[in-house]
């Protein structure tokens, strides 16, 4: 449909852990890590979503997905390409450990000129944030690398026109719903709302499954900066982590053991304690 | 600018504005640069400022405690674009090279920091729940919660200035406003066409006013253990009793029993009411990190082993459909006359 010049989308996911099975030990204050199921981000699923259905919507073009991660990351991208991806990448060296999000987008920024220099890209796409640092700072990170217009928290692409560079986009702000006109290429970083996820049809779970994503590594077959990535790219550091101390709570009381109304008048008196407005003796407001 | 010392450590706050309201977590943000420039010797606290004729909101940064304001007023700021502003701002780094530099988490926010930080090459901490000095070598501790808040990090910018930081809304204290406070007004030229900004922005589609219960002094809020939607106008007129907003956890949102704008944690909103009631709510650690700053916490809870006991100001075990209603109750009977009825 588009001729010789067809859509190519590139979505950027990453795989993390499952963070609602995260648990602490409780002798060394760590985290288990062990028997936590590893997923594709949330977000990134619907990342990839949306680039499948932009390709539909234009009877045409290639959704090339790339992570950054351990080599057990492929197991993600395979998700993808169930989903409908055409092309899978993963870049995994162990140099590139420790990478803070400033590396990251290196990275990343670093392979998709390498994959536009093969297949000019006309969108890219995040999830708005992973669920294991919720940093949300690597999508835009990417963008500004690329010198390409940033668009984050997007929930609908409106219209997009290949021939014309120009795409209209919807993203959640504060106030509403912001309509953006913006020049392609273009890279978004999406809301669930994008794009719901569908099934994949048994004919693409079976082409997954033979498929075997392409692995680059720090050297080859793209030369990474060896000073802008792993620790040595990373401007930042954990200088420690530790597990939340909670605030200390006080008493707790049973209706059971001592009757509704002692309960209450205990819950009243603390409700007195918290200042509030209405509660304030001779205000006699009635809100 | 070269008649200046070049040695002293600016602490920045982003005031972020629009439509000529400036965001109340830039005072927050402003705050904490006060309490780390104590601990920083010989640092300053300043304000950055972008927009379109906007210069008459600066006295309120000097009022907030910043010393100067740096304002960029252009019409290709007029609203907020990422391009432009990640432009205009990063100019603004890399002439005046500050030490520190704070920025809301708020979407603007997030949006404008990690492209800046990508600009001038440097570190930065997203939502962080505390912000200190180190005290051995000057430099920022940022510590924030990670791994869905099961885990907190502190993280340090060694070599790289400045050390940036978003910090969310309503997790740092409001400080009182200083009424005759004034300061230097920097006016920043910039240079840009508006040909050259590739975003436009065609219209905006408001929403409804959205409850914002960031700003609530009371908080009632509803878990799994309200049992469904309907059990939320029981917890509404606790709310409305008391001059509050109700809230949820994220459970009921992702239930759609609540929208997501009244969410409270992690993935929803911070709050730092006077007086959070949580009913039916577990208390994981996901729904902690967003209220824990509460003043006062009451938790009703049929769980004894629930959580939310550990850090409740009190905690009721009990069936909230039998303790709300006699709270109710109760709160309508003192407000009527106006008396504790204790």
């Amino acid at each position: 449909m588009n001729g010789d010049n067809p859509m190519h989308a590139v979505v950027a996911i990453k795989q993390v852990p499952d963070t609602s099975n995260v648990r602490i030990d409780p002798e060394t204050g760590t985290l288990i890590r062990e028997g936590v199921p590893a997923i594709v981000n949330p977000y990134d699923i619907h990342a990839v979503e949306a680039a499948v259905q932009l390709k539909e919507r234009l009877g045409g073009g290639k959704v090339t997905v790339i992570t950054m991660g351990p080599p057990k990351a492929a197991e993600a991208l395979l998700e993808c390409v169930e989903q409908g991806a055409d092309r899978a990448i993963l870049i995994t060296d162990r140099k590139f450990g420790g990478a803070d999000t400033l590396a990251t987008s290196y990275v990343l920024a670093r392979a998709i000129e390498v994959i536009n220099a093969e297949l000019p890209v006309d969108i890219i796409f995040f999830g708005k944030q992973a669920i294991d640092g919720d940093t949300a700072q690597v999508g835009p990170g990417v963008a500004t690398r690329l010198n390409i217009p940033l668009i984050t928290y997007a929930v609908a692409i409106e219209e997009f026109d290949l021939a014309a560079r120009r795409a209209v986009v919807h993203r959640r702000v504060e106030q509403g719903i912001e309509v953006l006109e913006t020049t392609l290429p273009v890279l978004l970083t999406v809301e669930k709302e994008i794009a719901p996820v569908r099934h994949a049809p048994l004919p693409r779970l079976i082409a997954a499954a033979r498929y075997k994503p392409e692995v680059w590594t720090a050297t080859a077959p793209v030369p990474f900066d060896p000073q802008q990535i792993g620790l040595k790219g990373s401007p930042t550091v954990v200088g420690k982590a530790y597990t939340p101390s909670p605030r200390s709570g006080g008493e707790v009381i049973s209706v059971a053991a001592l009757g509704l109304d002692a309960v209450v008048a205990r819950a009243m008196a603390v409700i007195e304690q918290a200042h509030v407005r209405n509660l304030q003796p001779g205000t006699g407001v009635v809100s | 600018m070269n008649a200046e010392q070049p040695t002293i450590p600016r602490i920045w706050v982003f005031v972020e504005q629009q439509e000529h309201q400036v965001h109340p977590v830039s005072w927050e943000l402003l705050g904490a640069a006060k309490r780390l420039s104590a601990d920083l010797p010989g640092s300053v606290v300043e304000a950055v400022l972008l927009g379109h004729q906007v210069a008459d909101l600066a006295p309120q940064a000097f009022q907030y405690g910043a010393s100067r304001v740096y304002l960029i007023d252009h019409p290709v700021l007029e609203i907020y674009r990422n391009m432009p502003y990640a432009v205009a701002v990063s100019q603004l780094v890399t002439e005046y090279r500050p030490e520190i530099f704070l920025i809301g988490a708020t979407t603007l926010g997030r949006d404008l920091a990690g492209s800046i930080a990508t600009r001038v090459g440097t570190g930065l901490t997203a939502d962080c729940t505390e912000l200190s000095i180190d005290p051995a070598n000057h430099i920022l501790a940022a510590t924030r919660p990670t791994f869905g808040g099961n885990l907190m990090a502190t993280i340090l910018c060694r070599r790289h200035r400045p050390q940036m930081a978003t910090v969310r809304p309503r997790v740092l204290p409001m400080p009182e406003p200083v009424p005759d406070a004034t300061g230097e007004v920097v006016h920043v030229p910039f240079d840009m066409r508006e040909e050259d900004v590739p975003v436009k922005r065609l219209r905006l589609i408001r929403a409804e006013e959205q409850p914002n219960i960031e700003y609530a002094d009371v908080i009632v809020a509803g878990g799994r253990g309200v049992g469904g939607p309907e059990g939320f106008a029981l917890l509404q007129e606790l709310a409305d009793a008391l001059g509050g907003m109700v809230a949820a956890s994220r459970p009921v949102v992702d239930a759609g029993w609540m929208d997501a704008s009244r969410q409270v944690g992690q993935t929803g909103k911070t709050v730092r009411p006077k007086l959070y009631i949580a009913a039916g709510i577990s208390g994981a650690v996901q729904h902690r990190v967003g209220m824990s700053g509460a003043d006062v916490i009451l938790a009703i809870n049929t769980d004894p082993n629930a959580p939310i006991f550990q850090i409740a100001t009190l905690g009721i075990v009990g069936d909230l459909y039998e303790v709300i209603p006699a709270l109710i109750r109760e709160v309508k009977g003192q407000s009527y006359d106006g008396q504790a009825h204790l």
